[in-house]
């Protein structure tokens, strides 16, 4: 223990915090943080799918006829790109605890690349939305007449989800680039991962939501 | 008694730097909990203010003070002020802020800078609030029921709703970083159950803040939606449902009444102990039942829409899980007492909010079983019934506990004894001044007369007028406090490390603490309320 905390003393910036004991108790509350959050981030997109359970549940048709109106390919193209994020993400994993630094810096890079790709054809399919009228407002328009009211429903709900999933992509670009740094500087080493862990923690919850997404919102009905 | 003076500490938390600076980028935990004093009693007199304005316009029948959309936003500002900025972070980011690590052990909370960001963030979200309230203020009610909020109400529902949504994850912060502490920065030696009643209680708090908040904050993303862009998701034009953000609202709102009433419990269960000089009686029960109250916390929202069209086989599952809270919240309040029993009590100010409380969380709570029986809420729904009910659980409950609280552990936050002579009178006074006020809305209500109405029928006057002398009187009662509490803070008596001979790790650190909190980390190996069992005649 007393030579982690000599260590310690020689990085770039102390990686052990005064009020803990050691880096152990360290790394052991900030896992459990990120977990206790993820425990919020359920909620926070629980309350998304309760409401999405309840109106489609009313209204089926009007929510398949709308599914059927987004592209599959793109978002098919999309769960893949977010997949193999995931697999680079664990790979940086564990080039982190295993100490490669080069390869630590190779996977994050890899990573947000694969989430600006996801980001950039989410661009494409909500401009194809606002081109075909298909935002819920004033403007809103959809081909089958009978089912445009509740049509805007599942509009709407599809806006909020991959709205709020788009906005922790970006966040989580955001954490990524300032691991990058870390990575690059040499903050994290093999004793000092966690940040890395953690970080990757976050990225696989924000990927198993869309895990969850893609079928709700563009599978609706595609097996009749 | 030492014969000489006692000194301050040489070197404490509160001249360990000076200036702006020290206090505003501090990750102390006890700094942040003066920072989070001063901001929440700032919104506390901002949301009294407004209710002393209802409680004017209300001593006569007619709506003669203000207009009724003047009143709408009066009744909105208040609720939504002390509700949002008050009540729910009052004892958690305050007193649990500062007691948390000292009563575990720690240095500080487990995230430090985390803190510090929840208190910005609370800050950030009370100034949107406050822009909301100065540009047009807000008429939808605390409650934001919706289509009002989404499609009708011409008041600044955005900014507001904006502003609570960033004030929550100030309270989902300040959860996380309890749970995190109480799990991983424990002393040596000291088990869950060797744990202040006060930290259970904080636990269970922090669980509905980490579980709860998330989904009104999506709620309220989802009233912005339809009200920014016109979505539509609680539009019934469209197919919406309006009754289903009742139901995401009241999935947090409920719970939150437990973000409010289980920290003061944990206050409680201290101030008992402490002045009886007694473990809690059935100190696993208690610690237990906030646990308890947590989780079934979470399975009762529909009582609120017992007239909203829920079905009726809802509403009979919903009204008998809000007869089972009962029952923890039931084992408290027996235990307290059985605690009280044979106790060698002291009368001392904090007891006296600790009695305060017991005898008006009953009151609330007994009400609350009239409210969770669906024929009698259906009778009382919208009615003053209800605001009585619900104010004596947050303002006969959490207030008295959080300034019982704040004066039991006043000397250890000062260093310094407020008057006591000073303290007992305006304890008296609230406690008076509170049931002059919210007694008579049982019986108003009872008869008839709706909330969030400006005028009234002339017969409800005389009960009417008794409200709003109580209320200038509980209003003269918490300024009391305000004045011998900051004059203390200078020439009060300077008391050392334990004044009230209480046990707990707290008091056995120098009052004020130094930064660190403890000298040398404690190791603990006794069981909490560890005091001399009471012989015959007992101690004293
Ligand atoms: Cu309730």
């Amino acid at each position: 223990m007393s030579d982690t905390t000599a260590e310690a003393g020689r990085r770039p910036r102390p990686a052990l915090a005064h009020h803990f004991d050691d880096l152990a108790q360290q790394k052991d509350a900030a896992t459990l943080g990120m977990w206790v959050f993820l425990a919020t981030e359920v909620l926070f997109f629980g309350g998304l799918f309760a409401a999405y359970s309840v109106y489609r549940g009313w209204y089926p048709e009007a929510f398949g006829a709308a599914s059927h109106s987004l592209d599959i390919t793109l978002g098919a193209v999309n769960t893949a790109v977010l997949i193999t994020s995931s697999l680079t993400m664990a790979l940086a994993v564990h080039a982190a605890e295993t100490g490669e630094r080069r390869l630590l810096v190779l996977f994050l890079v890899a990573t947000m690349a694969l989430g600006a790709v996801f980001l950039g054809i989410k661009a494409v399919e909500y401009a194809a939305k606002f081109a075909e009228h298909h935002v819920p407002g004033p403007s809103f328009h959809f081909e089958e007449e009978a089912l445009s009211r509740n049509a805007q429903i599942f509009f709407s709900l599809y806006f909020v989800m991959t709205g709020l999933h788009a906005l922790h992509m970006v966040i989580g670009l955001g954490i990524m680039t300032w691991m990058l740094v870390w990575a690059w500087n040499g903050t994290i080493t093999k004793e000092y991962a966690s940040p890395i862990e953690i970080s990757g923690l976050y990225w696989h919850f924000v990927d198993i939501v869309w895990i969850f997404l893609f079928p709700l919102l563009y599978l609706i009905g595609r097996h009749a | 008694m030492p014969s000489h003076p006692v000194l301050l500490p040489p070197r404490h938390y509160l001249n360990d730097g000076f200036g702006v600076k020290s206090w505003l980028l501090t990750r102390d935990h006890k700094r942040i909990a003066l920072l989070y004093l001063a901001a929440v009693t700032v919104f506390f007199f901002i949301g009294g203010a407004f209710a002393v304005l209802i409680r004017l316009e209300l001593a006569t029948p007619a709506g003669d003070l203000v207009t009724d959309d003047t009143y709408n936003k009066l009744f909105t500002m208040h609720g939504v002020m002390l509700v949002f900025f008050f009540l729910i972070p009052g004892i958690p980011a305050v007193l649990g802020n500062f007691l948390v690590p000292l009563m575990i052990g720690a240095k500080d909370l487990a995230f430090p800078k985390i803190n510090l960001a929840s208190w910005y963030i609370f800050v950030i979200g009370g100034t949107f609030t406050m822009y909301a309230v100065v540009t047009g203020g807000l008429d939808t009610g605390w409650t934001f029921y919706t289509p009002f909020s989404t499609m009708s109400s011409t008041s600044a529902v955005v900014p507001a709703a904006i502003g609570i949504f960033i004030t929550g994850f100030s309270s989902i912060l300040t959860g996380l970083n309890f749970i995190v502490t109480i799990h991983r920065m424990r002393a040596p030696g000291l088990t869950w159950f060797r744990l202040p009643l006060f930290i259970w209680s904080h636990y269970a708090a922090s669980l509905i803040m980490v579980l709860g908040t998330p989904v009104v904050a999506v709620t309220i993303v989802l009233v912005a939606a339809d009200r920014i862009f016109s979505f539509g998701i609680f539009d019934p034009n469209r197919g919406g449902d309006p009754v289903l953000f009742q139901h995401l609202f009241w999935f947090y709102s409920h719970p939150a009444v437990y973000i409010m009433i289980l920290p003061a419990m944990g206050v409680i269960s201290e101030l008992v102990a402490a002045f009886c000089r007694k473990q809690i009686f059935g100190y696993t029960f208690v610690a237990f039942a906030s646990l308890g109250i947590a989780v079934l916390g979470f399975l009762v929202w529909g009582h609120h829409m017992f007239v909203a069209g829920q079905s009726v086989y809802a509403a009979l599952i919903f009204s008998f899980l809000s007869f089972l809270v009962a029952i923890p919240s039931a084992v408290k309040v027996f235990n307290w007492t059985a605690t009280m029993y044979k106790g060698s009590i002291s009368w001392d100010t904090p007891m006296l909010y600790a009695i305060g409380f017991i005898g008006l969380f009953t009151v609330g709570g007994l009400t609350g079983l009239f409210l969770a029986a669906v024929g009698l809420d259906v009778h009382v729904t919208d009615t003053y019934f209800i605001v009585a009910h619900f104010h004596y659980i947050m303002v006969g409950g959490t207030i008295m506990a959080y300034l019982g609280g704040l004066h039991y552990w006043w000397p250890k936050i000062s260093g310094r004894m407020y008057n006591e002579l000073a303290a007992k009178v305006g304890a008296v006074i609230i406690f008076f001044g509170f049931n002059l006020t919210f007694f008579p809305q049982f019986i108003l209500g009872y008869l008839g007369m709706p909330r969030r109405y400006h005028a009234y029928p002339p017969e409800f006057q005389v009960l009417n007028v008794l409200s709003s002398a109580g209320a200038s009187i509980l209003g003269v009662g918490y300024l009391i406090p305000m004045v011998y509490l900051a004059w203390s803070l200078r020439y009060g008596k300077i008391v050392g490390a334990n004044p009230w001979g209480a046990v707990g790790l707290e008091w056995t650190t120098t009052s004020p603490p130094p930064t660190e909190n403890f000298a040398e980390a404690p190791v603990v190996t006794w069981d909490a309320y560890d005091y001399p069992t009471q012989v015959e005649g007992h101690v004293v």
